[in-house]
């Protein structure tokens, strides 16, 4: 499990980084914190000509809220979210999520721009920030462009950035006053993917009612909101058979498929059964 | 007064170094001038082949050789069955490099050798083989039947050997039964998966025609002779040394993998020392597997529980070759009724070849699935005759007053299986009341009310320890005073250093610092045989304690002469022998190395020094023995399980180091419950593996395993001097019986009976839906 030869490239700025990117193209890979590009460099299931480490860019490390929107470096490690105090006042959805993230070891080298570019279909960062509403800025040789993460996720292990393009910033508004969330996972190992995942945010709507998010994740191609689940929350409210309603739509709205860890019918089960208590823990959470 | 070492829980001397990275694995040795070695494995689960192309490998700079099947000569006859049985058909023993046909995914088709290992991997990718593949065998049960692709073309069938172990008249027992429980029990693969991969290096010296080999193996005197025979050497100009070993569990004993063939012989033609190191997907297929059997049973009970005999036919998967011989499926026939006295046993196993990596033993060597399909059986007859888990098996136990109890079972090493020294019905009550067994029972009518699923699972063991044949120990007090320890059998971390430290200290009454332990090295004690079955402390120690014995009346005598003081008046402590009562009256160990030193003096026919060696053969197996008892809940909504408590009650004889003890235990158990509800091992139907990752492969971390509570009964082994039994599996044999009796337990109110393992939450819940295992 040695890769195969590549160049090794170590900018220090933005710019040098795209610039790099834009002149190897489709043979220059960009190196995050390793956790995954590293393995499949080992496995020699991925060989590029070139390796630009974005380790050493300083400006890509920050985890800062400004006027009321978390603003996270592509670089910024996972354990960095997970210890700042600001995003668990603010948004304890994503500190929770990131706690599920493997182990403490990966979290302190694994990035947030790393897991949401690599996008696993299995993974908490996609999944969190769909729920969100999260925005990625991407820079490119043309400049900067954002992405919304419902365009950003287009596919497993495949998202809207260009391969000369590198995802430079996270930005995730505020959470409106009062809401409830939840964020559950069933994995088999404390520190896997997920086998099932789900986000749910509640708040009363103003008209009655409630304003609900719920997306699953975990049982295709990644991160999907669901709907149906939300209409039936947003409508009903959040109790007991309400929420148990939205897990079964939850189930029906998704595609999952066998794999080794489990059968496509199992995957639902999981979906009913975490929506279904997602929803009444983000219920319970909800403050007027 | 001599200090008492023994049963004292004395720090284990290994951490230091193991703890604080100054410890020296395979990978950590580097020699001047070394290159490293890549395997090219077959893709393929069976294919012929002509031709392997090199030309472009060798013609990378730095790549130094490639080695195929034809290089090697004499070196790539089989290697050696190491376990023979009467049943065997057509034993199969697989070599060095595949000649011409690969039998499994995995299977060493090449070796190269290169300036580096990234260099060697390049290599690999450049190799062409025209292999011509063909249908393999890779289905147990389909393999086994007539007319399925032959593993081996110069066989009739892929059956390599057929046993029958019987005792007792089984027709009376089904002829007399009340009731008969038939069932079909699969423990599925697995794998040890030790923390440490294999790894060898071999340094050829050109002057002395001599080879050094350190090689990660738990029997480096067994591995010299085949190595030595391999490359047509004199065992005399090889040493085999075993390093600090990252965790053995079996895995690391199999006379021989290729690449302790392999790696040798690069050296020798190349002049230059070559290192190859296992890397984890490797492991997954180049070294062996564990577990797959499936047992198909017939239980006659009475109608009160009573067990009158169990018919037993199995299929055992061998892998591709069988050359450790099929000791799992024989230690699974000879564990078959456990703790229980059943009158009558059947047993016939088919061992039989699939086109899989081969099969060898891992912790417990089978004695874990005739634990398993036991403890089920007791479940559910338990269950169909409306008795309690618990009561079922007190009303089978054999009895102390029964003992010696003669199972007429013959285990592992040709010994035969006799209960003795245990008291299972105590341990049994232990582990009922550790456990609050009875509050489990009286609160599960209300929490299944509530949608509670809990339930608790008990499953018994008896455990082979110390079996044959033998291992040595020499003894020898130094000049300096210290007291050097020599021993073949290696350790993989298990505290050997310590514990024999321990025993040689309290019989000569030195400080345990002094004594210096070596293992594993062929040049500093030339016989034995290795570390595996639970045999370390039982047939070492005795053989430590025998030659310790031996150092002591020795020293006795040159003390009688030196103080003019009767042997029986002289104790030994504090490193010297003195007269008793009169401390000052002594002479120190170090003066009586001295004046044993043949330069000062030799009598005619004495043997010089201060030094003794001893060994020590079993004739009788150790029963060590005991109750796993686990309490978990079952969430009926998803099939996750908590495991809420878990016990153990254990009687392994006099423990020598109960810190040790207890690692072994926790351990097993962690292991046990890895294969209860995590690890499994998958093919596709062209038998590619489809785990090969520690993503995919599940090992439990602390995360997963509960704490266990350990309840020590320490009754005296009569068989051996230091009164011990062995402890190394006792942990992982019984823990998925109990673990899945629990849950079934649980679910009870489903109807659930687990009939495979490892269950997995998908499994729990077809079994709460009703619907087929997935």
């Amino acid at each position: 499990m040695k890769p195969p030869p590549f160049a090794y490239e170590c900018p220090t700025e933005v710019a040098d980084a795209v610039a790099l990117l834009a002149a190897h193209g489709a043979d220059a890979r960009p190196l995050a914190g390793g956790q995954s590009l590293v393995p499949l460099l080992n496995f020699r299931l991925v060989r590029p000509a070139v390796l630009v480490d974005l380790n050493r860019i300083a400006a890509l490390a920050h985890v800062a809220v400004e006027d009321g929107t978390l603003r996270i470096g592509a670089m910024a490690r996972q354990a960095a979210v997970e210890a700042a105090p600001a995003v668990a006042r603010g948004w304890p959805i994503l500190t929770e999520a990131v706690g599920h993230i493997a182990h403490p070891q990966i979290r302190n080298r694994g990035t947030v721009g790393g897991s949401l570019a690599h996008n696993d279909p299995a993974a908490e960062l996609p999944a969190v920030m769909l729920a969100l509403d999260a925005e990625m800025t991407a820079r490119g040789p043309a400049g900067t462009r954002a992405i919304a993460a419902p365009d950003f996720f287009t596919d497993t292990m495949e998202t809207a950035l260009d391969a000369d393009e590198l995802l430079t910033g996270i930005a995730v508004p505020a959470l409106p006053e009062g809401t409830g969330w939840s964020f559950r996972e069933a994995a088999r190992r404390q520190g896997d993917f997920a086998l099932v995942a789900v986000c749910v945010l509640l708040r009363p709507a103003s008209g009655g009612g409630l304003n609900a998010r719920v997306v699953v994740t975990g049982t295709g191609n990644g991160p999907v909101r669901v709907p149906a689940a939300e209409a039936i929350l947003a409508a009903r409210g959040a109790a007991g058979d309400a929420c148990e309603a939205a897990g079964a739509a939850a189930a029906e709205a998704v595609e999952p498929m066998d794999d080794p860890h489990a059968p496509a019918w199992y995957r639902r089960r999981l979906v009913a059964a975490l929506t279904a208590r997602a929803s009444m823990e983000a219920a319970t959470g909800m403050e007027a | 007064m001599t200090t008492r070492l023994i049963g004292a829980p004395v720090a284990r001397r290994e951490d230091a170094r193991l703890l604080t990275g100054r410890a020296r694995f395979i990978d950590d040795i580097a020699l001047p001038g070394m290159l490293h070695a890549a395997v090219l494995r077959s893709p393929h689960a069976k294919a012929r082949f002509t031709r392997v192309d090199a030309g472009a490998a060798l013609a990378l700079p730095g790549v130094h050789a490639v080695l195929t099947h034809e290089d090697l000569g004499p070196a790539n006859a089989p290697m050696p069955l190491l376990n023979d049985n009467p049943g065997f058909i057509h034993p199969r023993m697989h070599r060095a490099l595949a000649p011409g046909q690969v039998r499994f995914v995995g299977e060493a088709v090449a070796l190269v050798v290169a300036d580096s290992r990234y260099l060697a991997e390049d290599a690999l990718d450049l190799i062409e083989v025209d292999y011509a593949p063909e249908t393999p065998a890779v289905d147990l049960v389909a393999a086994a039947e007539e007319g399925a692709p032959l593993v081996h073309d110069d066989t009739d069938s892929n059956v390599a050997c057929r046993t029958v172990d019987a005792s007792g008249d089984i027709e009376r027992a089904f002829a007399e039964a009340d009731f008969v429980l038939r069932e079909e029990l699969r423990p599925e693969r697995g794998a040890a998966q030790p923390m440490e991969a294999r790894g060898v290096v071999a340094r050829y010296d050109q002057s002395l025609a001599s080879l050094t080999v350190w090689d990660t193996t738990q029997a480096p005197v067994s591995a010299r002779g085949v190595i030595a025979d391999k490359l047509g050497m004199p065992e005399a100009a090889l040493t085999v040394i075993a390093p600090d070993v990252g965790g053995g569990f079996g895995v690391k004993i199999m006379l021989v993998y290729a690449e302790e063939v392999l790696v040798p012989f690069a050296a020798r033609l190349l002049g230059r020392p070559v290192k190859w190191i296992e890397d984890r997907r490797e492991h997954f297929v180049g070294s062996n597997h564990e577990r797959l059997m499936v047992h198909r049973i017939e239980v006659a009970a009475t109608g009160d529980g009573r067990i009158l005999g169990i018919r037993d036919r199995f299929l055992y998967d061998s892998g591709a070759y069988c050359p450790y011989g099929p000791i799992n499926a024989e230690c699974a026939q000879a564990i078959l009724p456990g703790p229980y006295m059943i009158p009558a046993v059947h047993s016939e196993f088919l061992a039989v070849y699939t086109n899989t990596p081969i099969v060898s033993p891992y912790r417990g060597a089978g004695q874990p699935h005739g634990n398993f399909v036991t403890e089920m059986a007791m479940n559910h007859v338990a269950r169909a005759l409306g008795l309690d888990a618990a009561e079922i098996r007190r009303r089978n136990l054999v009895r102390p007053e029964d003992c010696p109890w003669d199972t007429e079972r013959i285990f592992q090493g040709n010994t035969p299986f006799i209960h003795r020294d245990s008291d299972y019905p105590a341990q049994l009550e232990t582990a009922l009341e550790a456990l609050d067994y009875a509050g489990v029972r009286r609160g599960q009518p209300a929490e299944r009310e509530q949608g509670i699923h809990r339930g608790a699972g008990l499953a018994f063991f008896v455990e082979g320890t110390g079996i044959p044949p033998y291992e040595g120990v020499e003894v020898r007090v130094e000049p300096t005073g210290h007291v050097h320890v020599a021993t073949g059998y290696p350790s993989q971390g298990q505290g050997h250093h310590t514990t024999l430290a321990q025993i040689v200290a309290e019989t000569l009454g030195v400080a345990p610092e002094m004594v210096v332990v070596e293992s594993g090295r062929s040049d500093r004690f030339a016989w034995g045989v290795g570390t595996f079955a639970s045999r370390a402390a039982v047939v070492g120690g005795n053989a430590a304690l025998g030659a310790a014995n031996a150092v002591r009346a020795r020293a006795l005598e040159l003390a009688s002469e030196e103080l003019e003081a009767a042997a029986e008046d002289l104790e030994m402590a504090n490193g010297a022998v003195h007269v008793k009562g009169a401390p000052q009256m002594a002479v120190t160990l170090a003066a009586l190395a001295q004046a044993a030193n043949p330069i000062n003096t030799l009598a005619a026919g004495s043997e010089p020094g201060l030094r003794a060696a001893d060994y020590f053969r079993s004739s009788d197996v150790a029963i060590a023995s005991g109750v796993h008892g686990a309490v978990v809940v079952v969430d009926a909504a998803t099939g996750m399980v908590e495991i809420e408590r878990y016990v153990v009650v254990h009687d392994c004889g006099v423990m020598i180091n109960p810190t040790i003890v207890d690692g072994q235990i926790l351990g097993g158990t962690a292991q046990g419950i890895g294969g209860a509800f995590y690890e499994k091992l998958r093919f596709d139907e062209a038998g590619q593996p489809l785990v090969t990752t520690f993503m995919d492969y599940l090992i439990p971390t602390a995360m997963e395993i509960p704490p266990i509570e350990i309840h020590h009964m320490e009754s005296r082994c009569s068989l051996n001097p230091l009164g011990v039994k062995g402890v190394g599996e006792g942990g992982v044999i019984p823990a998925a019986a109990a673990f899945c009796g629990a849950v079934e337990d649980a679910l009870a109110p489903f109807g659930a009976r687990v009939r495979a393992h490892p269950l997995d939450p998908p499994a729990i819940l077809a079994m709460i839906e009703g619907r087929t295992a997935p």
